[in-house]
Parts: C-alpha cells; structure tokens; sequence
C-alpha cells in the first residue's frame, strides 16, 4: 500500500500497536535546563534509570545570559536551573554541552549541526520547536515534562497517530532575497490560522520547497507548531545528505545511510494525504505580523485590518482582533510600513543560523542603526557564532551600532536578562508574538532577518524588495 | 497519580480564543525546579498589575469563581509553548476539568498525564455552559456533563479515561513491554 513520508517513518518506529495508539521507539532525545528537572526528580522517585543516556543530549539555552560568559550568572534562581542540569547529566551518564562548551547553542540549531538529527528518525525534546529537525525528513515533535520523563525511563513514547497534512507552495519565489523562508510560513500559518494544524503532521512539497537551503527549510518546519501541527517534514533530497556529510554524530557507515535514505524517505506518488493547502511562492511578498498571535500577519505593503474585515463574520475572532490591536497599541489602516520600532532581535531557533546572518549582514553593511534604536543580534550557537565571525559579520553588525551576543535563546522568550521593556515595540525574527512573550507589556512583530536589519536602520518597517541586496 | 472523581462545581467563563501557555504561565515563572506552587503564578499577567494587585475585571479574581473547579474557554485552548508549567498551574490553582471547542495537541496530552480532563465540545455547549448559572457536574465514568440547561456526553480516548479514572503511573505501564522494546532495540539499529 502506498504511503506518505510520515506513514513509514511512523510505521518503522512503532514497538507496540494498540490500534490507533502506537508505543514509538525514540531515536534521538534531546532536553534543556527548563522542562527536564521535574522530569529527572520524578525518577530519582521511583527509583528509574536513563535507559539510554547514549541516545539522550542535553544542552542550556533557553535561560543562559547572552553576556560575558566569564561572568557569574547573577540570577540565582537561572543558575539554580543550569547546575541542575549539570548535576542530572553527570548523575544520569548523559552528554552534555554546558555553557563553556563550543557546541552550546539552541538546541534546535546544534542538533543539525552536529548530526545528532537524521533523515527518518524520531526525535523528541521538551519544546514545541522541536517540529525544525523535520526539515531532515525526521519525526520531531515537542513534548511535555512528563513525556520527558516517559522517553528518559522507557526510549518511548505513547501516541495517537497523527492525520497527514500536504502543504504544497507552488512556483518559486520572485525575489529569494527579499522574500525568505520566514515569509512563507508566516503566509501559510496567516492562511490556515494557528490551530490549522492541530492533530496533524505537515509535510511540505512543491517547487519553492525543494529549492530552498537546509537552514530555510529549518525555519519552515520550526514554526510548523505556530500552525498547531505537532510536526513539520520535508523529504531528505541531496542537500540534506550534503549538509549532514561529516558532522561530529553521523553514523559511522553514513554513504550506507545516505543510499538507504535516498531510496526509502519519499512519498508514494500514489499516497494520500487526509487533508491538503496549496499557495503560489508568487503570491508571497515580505511578512509581518502585527497582533498577538501569529496568524495576524500582513504583507508588508499592507495595512493594520479593522476587527470586522479580519474576523469575517466570527464574533470572538472580532473580539481577539480588537484586543490583541489594543494590546499592540495600534490603530485599524496604519500602514505597516509607517509603524515605528524600539527593538531589533535577530536570533531564535527559527533564525539565527548563519545563513539568516548572512542576508541580514547584507542590509546593514557600512550603514548605522537608527538613533531611536537598539538592536542585538544573539547567534543560534557557538559554532554559528565562530563562523560568523570568521566571515567578518559581528564586525558588519558591530560596525552599524548592533549588539552582538552568546548564544541562546535569549530575547524570543526573555527568560534570561534579554526582556523587552513594558510598551517597546519590537522588530523580532522570533516564532512568537504573544502578549508579553519577550517581557510583559512588550509589543512584538514577527519578521524575517532582513525585514528586522532593514527595521533596525530605517526606525521603521520598510519593503526590503526595494533595496539592494546581493 | 490521584484517581479523577466527579465534579460538581461552578464553571470559571475565560472569554477568549487562542489563550497560549505564554499567558497561562509566564516565563518568569519557568525557571523553578519542582512540580508544585505554580497556581499563584496562574495567567499571572492577566491576573495582576505589576506590582502584585489583583487586576479587578478578570475573571479569576472574580470571588464568585474562587472555588471552582471547571474552566471554560473558547477555541485553540492551550496553543504555544510546550511548557507543562501550565498544566501543573492549572491543577495547582484547582481546576480538574477544562472545556473548549478545541486544544492545541501537546496541551491536552499534558493535562492527562497530570489527573486533569480536558473536554472537547461543540460550539453550541461551549454557548450554553458559559450561560448557564448553575454549577455544572462533569462524570467521568458515565462521560457526561449536566447543567441546568442542559445534559450531553462528551468523547475521551478509552485509554486515558483509564488513566484518570484509576491513577495509573503511564511510565510504569510502558515498562511492562520491556521484552518488546528489547527486541525493538536488537532489530533497529542507528
């Protein structure tokens, strides 16, 4: 019988079928300092092992200062957390990349980098961003604290299996510069809503999929969740297997892998999906969102809707719009493009590899932050950090008047030092755009790097097709 | 895992869609190492003004709702963050039964695995639970929810049902397939 990538990825992991509900074995377990504690007391409790500390990888990023790493962490209650983490991988045999480490980064952007994340595995971790390594044809989802604790005792986990969703973007894109991998997501999520996906595994195809960069198809899947779908794929092809050649964890016999990947991780032309989207990459021009959800997005040459327009007829999608307008503090037919900004982060697991800070870099060579702004930008990892510096970038970006930082998590979610003030408004290339995500009372909009590093010039949102960017 | 028992009790109306686990429990509140205290902490930024007083119109700091013990929201309840800092506030402020046209996947699993029933509901229900002034009785066993207005029986997974009804630790259960998973391991290799 025909099947779809998810179907047989799925299928060759299930340990026990109770119909409907598969107990799925876990190749690839990856945890943090935040939603792992609660998880490893519970099995100093009963008295459980990590059964396979081998297949488990652990780093901080999600509340690491993003400043003088030399420095003691000032916040105690952080610092609690990271020697917590410390203590539990020592304890538990598990591999760890600490603070100190030149592997530390988003675990999102280090499972890539060093091979840890492969075409046609399962991959889980304590963070609904874990859908980014289905850009390698892996099942990768997040997880709760619990199911944490599930997969660190049992190298399973017990699910429902997912519907199958086909997103399909047609065509290719105008201008690839201008209008990046962020922009059709953000199209597709404003498109299908933010709970579009629920109960679903996406897999994306067509023109504009296929020939996008490893690290553009990263930025596609990561946001998957912003969808609602438990999971983004997109079949491995020969970028994939060029990209993972060489990385400190591939498999030994990796040309092995690679011919039985090659020949296994595909789609029947005869499968079928349960549900199905397509949109044209012609249609897509620069995105940015402007509410509180990441749905409420606009084209860049748009303008604010007015709660009526936006929520055709639905009465508590009216009242959503209404709040979220008052909460962003922004008026129904301002231009998007006259909307002026505090803030500029460019970083998160959806956007600080070093592709993102390449195209950004292009924006801000030998020009100067707008005096009205602070910008930052905190790399994915150490690794991307050390190669971005070797190109020169942190010197473009320093240049021009842009913080640039440690690795982490940092301002997407502001649980370090990293917050915005209450009323900034900010140009982010984050995932997230909820109240108060990046500090309470801070306004956000979601962007792509060279939407914020033009932002972070001009002092206000501008259409990067009108500027030179090769 | 304490066994779910029937609830009978007023039902707290949160009036809105998409409420992400952002709002549920803010960030600042991630970074502790235990389970438990997260109720004070519960839509901490919806709940208080900076300083620490009770913001007056949301619906928690209502008194009438102090004690209750079913919550009820519009759609995409739960979406966001995998964050099960969410679900510990949840129970540990008081609510067991939460009712909405749909949750975000990560969410609702969370919730089972901490004792608390998440019910999924039509739009009409959703229309008359939030008008009904009675406290509303949720059974578990029979699958059913009653108010003044109204009398209707919801879906759950046969699985979790057993789970909640009778407390069962899920890791426990998984490890009585030890033998399969051995034998998964021996055939699968990377």
């Amino acid at each position: 019988m025909s099947r779809t990538l998810f179907e047989k990825i799925w299928d060759s992991h299930i340990v026990v079928d109770e119909g409907g509900r598969s107990l799925l074995y876990v190749d690839r377990h990856l945890i943090h300092e935040v939603t792992s504690p609660q998880a490893f007391e519970g099995l100093r409790i009963n008295s459980r092992k990590v059964r396979r500390p081998d297949l488990t990888f652990a780093t901080m990023d999600h509340n690491v200062p993003t400043s003088d790493r030399s420095l003691p962490i000032l916040d105690q209650i952080s610092s609690t957390q990271i020697k917590t983490l410390e203590k539990n991988c020592k304890e538990f045999g598990i591999t760890l990349f600490d603070i100190n480490s030149p592997n530390q980064g988003i675990v999102h952007v280090i499972g890539p980098e060093l091979g840890i994340t492969l075409p046609g595995t399962t991959i889980v971790c304590g963070d609904s961003h874990t859908s980014t390594h289905g850009a390698f044809g892996a099942l990768a989802f997040g997880i709760g604290t619990s199911d944490v604790e599930h997969v660190l005792a049992t190298q399973c986990i017990l699910m429902e299996k997912p519907k199958t969703f086909e997103i399909k973007i047609q065509g290719k894109r105008k201008n690839p510069h201008a209008i990046t991998a962020k922009d059709i997501i953000l199209s597709i999520i404003r498109k299908i809503g933010t709970a579009g996906g629920t109960g679903t595994v996406i897999e994306y195809r067509g023109e504009a999929i296929s020939e996008l960069t490893m690290e553009q198809r990263m930025t596609i899947c990561n946001m998957s969740i912003e969808a609602g779908a438990r999971a983004g794929l997109i079949a491995p092809d020969e970028k994939t297997f060029q990209y993972l050649k060489g990385r400190k964890y591939v498999p030994e016999n990796y040309d092995e892998c690679v011919d039985n990947w090659r020949e296994n991780l595909t789609t029947d032309r005869s499968a079928k999906f349960d549900k199905s989207f397509t949109l044209s990459a012609e249609s897509i021009v620069p995105q940015v969102s402007w509410g509180t959800n990441p749905a409420m997005t606009s084209d860049v040459t748009g303008s604010i809707p007015f709660a009526e327009e936006y929520g055709k007829g639905n009465p508590e999608e009216e009242k959503g719009v209404t709040k979220a307008l008052q909460y962003m503090d922004l008026k129904s037919g301002t231009l998007i493009t006259d909307i002026a900004i505090d803030r500029v982060f460019i970083g998160s697991c959806t956007n600080a590899r070093l592709e993102d800070l390449i195209e950004a870099s292009k924006v801000v060579k030998g020009k100067k932050v707008s005096p009205k702004v602070r910008a930052m930008v905190v790399p994915g990892s150490q690794l991307v950090k050390k190669n971005a510096e070797m190109m020169g970038l942190d010197k473009i970006f320093k240049d021009a008047g842009f913080e640039w930082r440690e690795s982490g998590c940092s301002m997407c979610l502001g649980m370090n030092p990293d917050i915005l003030a209450k009323g900034e408004r900010c140009a982010s290339t984050s995932n997230r755009n909820f109240e108060g995500r990046q500090g309470a009372g801070g306004r956000t909009h979601l962007v792509s790097p060279v939407m914020a590093a033009a932002a972070a010039i001009y002092g206000h949102f501008v259409d990067v097709r009108e500027l030179d960017l090769n | 895992m304490k066994p779910f028992q029937k609830i009978k009790s007023i039902a707290t109306p949160l009036d809105k869609v998409n409420v992400d686990t952002d709002q549920i429990v803010p960030k600042q509140f991630l970074k502790l190492i235990q389970r438990t205290g997260f109720g004070q902490f519960l839509f901490y930024d919806w709940r208080f003004e900076r300083e620490g007083t009770p913001i007056k119109n949301f619906i928690l700091n209502d008194p009438k709702y102090a004690n209750s013990k079913i919550l009820l929201a519009r759609d995409n309840f739960g979406c966001g963050s995998s964050r099960e800092h969410a679900v510990w506030a949840l129970d540990d402020y008081g609510f067991k039964v939460l009712v909405s046209t749909s949750f975000a996947d990560i969410f609702y699993n969370n919730c089972f695995k901490n004792g608390i029933l998440p019910i999924q509901v039509s739009v009409d229900v959703l229309q008359k639970l939030f008008s009904t002034k009675s406290e509303i009785e949720v059974d578990l066993e029979e699958q059913t929810i009653k108010a003044d207005n109204i009398s209707v029986s919801f879906h759950i997974e046969p699985h979790w049902k057993k789970i909640l009804l009778e407390g069962l630790d899920d890791i426990a259960l998984t490890l009585q397939h030890e033998a399969e998973i051995v034998k998964y391991e021996r055939s699968h290799k990377i």
